[in-house]
């Protein structure tokens, strides 16, 4: 029987938040952790509370803090995430809770929103496509393919201390994402906005996110980018 | 509320410029003390050593990074964990009161250092 402990928090009815334990039966098989969730929510408790819709690591729902480190539970085997045949599941850490496993997002969306997550380009739109060279093309790579799980963001302590001011990794992964893009003509606004001493400089380099983007991406390399842009504009 | 009205430089480029630019003085002057150290020290050797403009200046600029540098990593620092979000309403005032006792003594150790190195 694997040992779960699960954080529990319903504002309506506990005056704090508690961890309650399960021992689920998972017949031997490597089940992913969001199995797991389901069993207890389908035999143990049908009031445990959690995001989930594509099971698959494609959608981003299921963002939370398995074993001490952030990660998407449909794609974490217990394998990889069991010390001592337990679990200990808790939501990502440094944004309120609204109940049990589900985070209020508000903050880390703001945030992305700040970077302006949009291709801009003043010049007129061509008949069929504004085109990019392989080359140009291949920029972007390690940088579109974040489904916005806020795994990295979660785990940066920056973000923690200034969730309001600093944009943090998932939403510099973006900013890089519209800078780096060869149809975007922004780049000078985008910079601007970004040269304060809270949205880009709180990052100290700590590589938490890279630790635990279970995309494997770099939003570290990709604020030091930034860093290099920045530089470059302003000498 | 947290602002950048109290940073170094209001901006965050800059700060983080003249935190690698002085960390490298930092570097460089406390190789050149080690350095002098490793050898033979006495006072005339010493004062002799400190006689000369160059290291007048080379300490000067030295004690002017280590206040910038200081100030930058302190403010970094009271901005994170002293704020509303984190205590309250006493997070401002504290973090004011923090950010008043650090430069004052910054500002106090360089003039202590003119003092010594140039009087």
């Amino acid at each position: 029987m694997l040992q779960v402990s699960l954080y529990r928090y319903n504002p309506e009815t506990d005056d704090a938040p508690y961890m309650q334990d399960f021992s689920v039966d998972t017949g031997g098989r490597d089940l992913m952790v969001l199995d797991v969730l389901e069993l207890i929510k389908a035999e143990h408790d049908g009031s445990v509370t959690y995001r989930r819709s594509c099971r698959e690591g494609v959608c981003g729902s299921d963002g939370l803090n398995i074993n001490g480190k952030n990660g998407l539970a449909c794609i974490s085997p217990l394998s990889e995430s069991v010390k001592n045949n337990k679990v200990v599941i808790r939501p990502l850490p440094g944004l309120p809770v609204i109940r049990d496993l589900v985070v209020d997002m508000s903050l880390f969306y703001a945030q992305y929103e700040k970077v302006q997550p949009y291709l801009q380009n003043a010049t007129p739109a061509p008949a069929i496509e504004r085109m990019q060279s392989p080359e140009e093309r291949a920029q972007l790579d390690g940088l579109y393919e974040c489904i916005l799980c806020a795994c990295c963001s979660t785990s940066c302590p920056s973000f923690w201390w200034n969730p309001d001011r600093f944009i943090g990794p998932a939403g510099l992964l973006q900013a890089y994402r519209f800078l780096a893009d060869s149809r975007d003509t922004a780049t000078d606004d985008r910079l601007a906005k970004l040269d304060d001493p809270f949205s880009v400089f709180r990052c100290h380099g700590i590589q938490n996110c890279v630790n635990v983007c279970p995309k494997g991406l770099n939003p570290t390399k990709a604020i030091g980018h930034i860093r290099g842009m920045l530089l470059n504009r302003a000498t | 509320m947290v602002t950048s009205v109290t940073s170094f430089s209001r901006t965050g480029l800059s700060d983080w410029l003249i935190q690698r630019v002085t960390s490298v003085i930092l570097l460089a002057y406390f190789i050149f003390v080690a350095f002098q150290l490793g050898g033979s020290v006495d006072y005339t050797s010493w004062r002799e050593l400190f006689d000369q403009t160059w290291v007048k200046v080379f300490t000067l600029l030295a004690a002017l990074s280590l206040a910038a540098h200081s100030w930058i990593g302190l403010w970094s620092v009271f901005t994170d964990y002293l704020t509303e979000r984190m205590l309250g309403a006493a997070g401002n005032v504290l973090r004011l009161v923090c950010q008043l006792c650090a430069s004052l003594a910054l500002v106090v150790y360089v003039i202590w250092v003119v003092v010594i190195v140039w009087s």
